[in-house]
């Protein structure tokens, strides 16, 4: 039977199992809306693109599933940019599709035309323009094929309109037939074997685990791996939540985890960054050597045998010398690390790991993270904490990008993967709403809450009506410092107090915004306040901003300076 | 080698002939900041297929990464580094010379040396085809540069493994 090519779009995303799609109409993508009614997909209608990229990256991550979106062509297509890159940098995997100005018309500068697969060649996965409804099928296809294998990421469909219109059998692809796509998936055994004789002989290990881990759903092994080899683990941003941070103990109180680092890097903690650069072997899985998590390359792990497990071979050895590459999935690569450390475990495992664990013990001890809430004034700090305690930590947490993530790093204690969501790459403000109310579409029943700043809080908060009339009851803390506050902070420490455009005493009254959006809006500015604000948003199923007026001038420590090791940590 | 000397080096890519590769191709190599010095595309004997062969430089670690991004490309079949595999390069290269009644006789005789030809004639032009690689095309131009070259066209390297002995 002959299908429009708009009918066949919507085919092919049942047999992918796609359940929702987050998007935008406009005149080059009619015909495809014109047949959402019929299609048995979810629509949530979006009010910028941007947020619709976010929408379905923040669903993707939350869910591990392929996130979609749907927009139209010219400006539709370019506001996605920013999520697309976004989604790019912390390889989520994600379908764009994109409306385009009839085939005939490309190249013509027609009305809303714009050459969106060129514009994002260099931050996708990869990109298509469906020129012949014949490929339309084999397309979407391998969309979906390649942005949730191998190393995820985003992969732009770019559909002209006419193609849309056309009309042609539907057979669906039982297979792709990409030949220069083949990546390595299976751990080759013998770098295994050679990278635990040295794991073996290791006094003081490190693993260090990115969101590689959670792309690859092994938490279970890495935490089977830590205990078998009694190894501490810290994590970057994009793996946050892969370890737990945390521990029930039998009374039932919570203690952090014995073999948790917590986060490293520039704004780690100290044990963490302590820890990597006394380590005489570091495991990296799944993790990218970024420079926030490196600091000055040449000073990075000294002492260290680096092991590094990734499934891209380009980000072994792109920053840092590895000393044994390992391309493949994480899972696979820890499951036969996993067999050979029961097979040979390591002899006197306990009293040879002491003195290490003893010694990053001592760190945790002498360097916690703290802050002291006294006096009249909210810390921002103490917001997080509480957020954390109200909950019980059972939250998925979105955040935006500046000092509100990283106190959401440092504060929230996270024991489950796929609970984090944060802009770690690209560092884009606006993420956390968007993300959030994706995360929310997969789950309608958990807690999810966007820690935010007023700062970026007010760049995609035109999303808060898309919460409010989808019934989608996210809840956002903004933490109102009045100031971009990790600019600001940078300003403080290293442009001599200039503090040039990071004022944000012109804003919003947050509490009336809610109002106007229909959501509900609550404030405390006094720390007695922040408890019940936060239960009271807790127990409300509507979307709710919190507003809590914090300190204006709090910084995030330990702090290390751009282009420094990061043992020589800034700590107040 | 040593590992920061930049060298300048060959790399053959094997791609699928699709709209947009040379563009993905180019587009790595701007977006990374590494160096194209010269590149060629052309098909292959094999329907779909096209061969890319590019000159770039960087140190080793530099190279390492220029083959695995190429390699990261979906429409790249294949990456023939030519710094593990031997192989044979030319280039061709149309020279059009100033040929006077007093210069044309050295202009043909040099031609002949390196065994060009003349393609094209005029009263006091001729222009020359020669095949070669770096080096000979090298030689043949700073010898007719002596006696004055108007115009230079060169299609950049082709390149191919050499095939195995026995």
């Amino acid at each position: 039977m002959k299908m429009k090519g708009a009918q066949i779009f919507f085919e092919c995303l049942k047999k992918e199992g796609v359940e929702v799609i987050f998007g935008f109409p406009g005149g080059a993508v009619l015909d495809i809306y014109n047949e959402i009614p019929n299609s048995g997909i979810r629509h949530i209608l979006v009010r910028h693109e941007q947020g619709a990229a976010h929408m379905a990256d923040g669903y993707a991550r939350a869910t591990g599933r392929v996130g979609v979106c749907l927009v139209t062509s010219g400006p539709g297509a370019t506001n996605t940019v920013t999520g697309i890159a976004t989604a790019y940098l912390d390889s989520v995997p994600m379908v764009v599709f994109t409306g385009q100005v009839p085939t005939a018309l490309i190249g013509n500068d027609a009305f809303q035309e714009v050459d969106i697969v060129g514009i994002s060649r260099p931050c996708t996965k990869h990109n298509y323009l469906v020129k012949d409804v014949n490929d339309l099928a084999r397309v979407i296809k391998e969309a979906f094929y390649l942005a949730r294998t191998g190393r995820p990421g985003p992969v732009l469909v770019d559909l002209p309109k006419d193609v849309v219109q056309a009309s042609t059998e539907f057979r669906y692809p039982k297979r792709v037939d990409l030949p220069g796509y083949r990546p390595t998936v299976e751990a080759h055994m013998g770098q295994i074997k050679r990278a635990y004789q040295l794991i073996r002989k290791a006094r003081n290990p490190v693993l260090y685990a990115g969101g590689g881990v959670i792309l690859s759903g092994c938490s279970d092994e890495l935490i089977r791996l830590s205990e078998l080899l009694q190894a501490p683990v810290t994590t970057t941003l994009m793996g946050m939540g892969c370890f737990p941070a945390v521990v029930k103990q039998q009374d039932g109180s919570t203690d952090l985890h014995p073999l948790w680092l917590g986060m490293l890097g520039m704004h780690g903690t100290y044990r963490a960054n302590m820890a990597v650069q006394h380590s005489d072997v570091l495991v990296a899985v799944g993790a990218r050597f970024d420079d926030r998590v490196t600091g000055k390359i040449a000073g990075f792990a000294p002492k260290a045998k680096i092991i590094h497990i990734d499934i891209d071979p380009t980000s072994i050895s792109k920053n840092v010398p590895v000393d044994i590459p390992i391309v493949g999935d994480c899972k696979n690569a820890l499951e036969r690390f996993i067999a050979m450390a029961e097979e040979e475990p390591i002899e006197g495992l306990h009293e040879l790991r002491a003195p290490w664990l003893k010694q990053i013990d001592e760190w945790r001890r002498t360097h916690k993270l703290a802050y002291k809430q006294e006096g009249e004034v909210i810390k921002p700090q103490f917001v997080v904490e509480k957020l954390y305690e109200l909950c019980d930590g059972d939250a998925i947490i979105t955040t935006e990008v500046g000092q509100n993530q990283m106190w959401a790093a440092q504060f929230f204690h996270l024991t489950k993967p796929r609970s984090f969501l944060s802009s770690g790459g690209l560092g884009t403000m606006g993420y956390g709403l968007p993300a959030a109310i994706g995360a929310q579409v997969a789950f309608p029943d958990r807690l999810v809450i966007d820690i935010a700043g007023d700062g970026s809080i007010q760049m995609n908060i035109q999303e808060l009506i898309t919460a409010v009339c989808n019934d989608l009851p996210v809840k956002v803390a903004i933490l109102n410092n009045r100031f971009l506050g990790m600019v600001r902070q940078w300003q403080e420490l290293f442009y001599d107090r200039v503090y040039c455009a990071t004022c944000l005493d012109a804003a919003p009254d947050f509490v009336k915004l809610a109002d106007a959006y229909g959501a509900v809006g609550l404030r405390a500015t006094r720390p007695e306040e922040v408890e019940p604000v936060i239960r009271e948003a807790f127990a409300v199923r509507r979307p709710v901003l919190m507003e809590f007026v914090v300190e204006a001038e709090e910084g995030v420590y330990p702090m290390v300076p751009a282009g420094k090791d990061i043992s020589e940590m800034l700590l107040v | 080698m040593e590992k920061n000397d930049k060298q300048k080096h060959t790399i053959g890519v094997l791609v699928e002939n699709q709209p947009g590769v040379l563009s993905r191709v180019a587009g790595l190599f701007s977006g990374r900041g590494f160096n194209i010095e010269c590149l060629t595309v052309a098909e292959t004997h094999e329907p779909g297929l096209s061969r890319i062969t590019l000159v770039t430089t960087g140190d080793q670690h530099i190279l390492e990464q220029i083959v695995k991004q190429l390699n990261k490309l979906i429409n790249v079949i294949k990456v023939y580094d030519f710094r593990e595999i031997e192989f044979v390069d030319r280039e061709m290269a149309l020279i059009k010379v100033r040929a006077e009644p007093a210069t044309r006789a050295e202009v043909l005789r040099i031609s002949d040396i390196f065994r060009a030809k003349v393609v094209d004639v005029s009263p006091n032009y001729y222009t020359i085809e020669v095949t070669g690689n770096e080096t000979k095309i090298g030689a043949i131009l700073e010898l007719l540069g002596q006696i004055g070259i108007v115009e230079l066209a060169r299609t950049g390297k082709a390149a191919l493994a050499r095939a195995k002995k026995n």
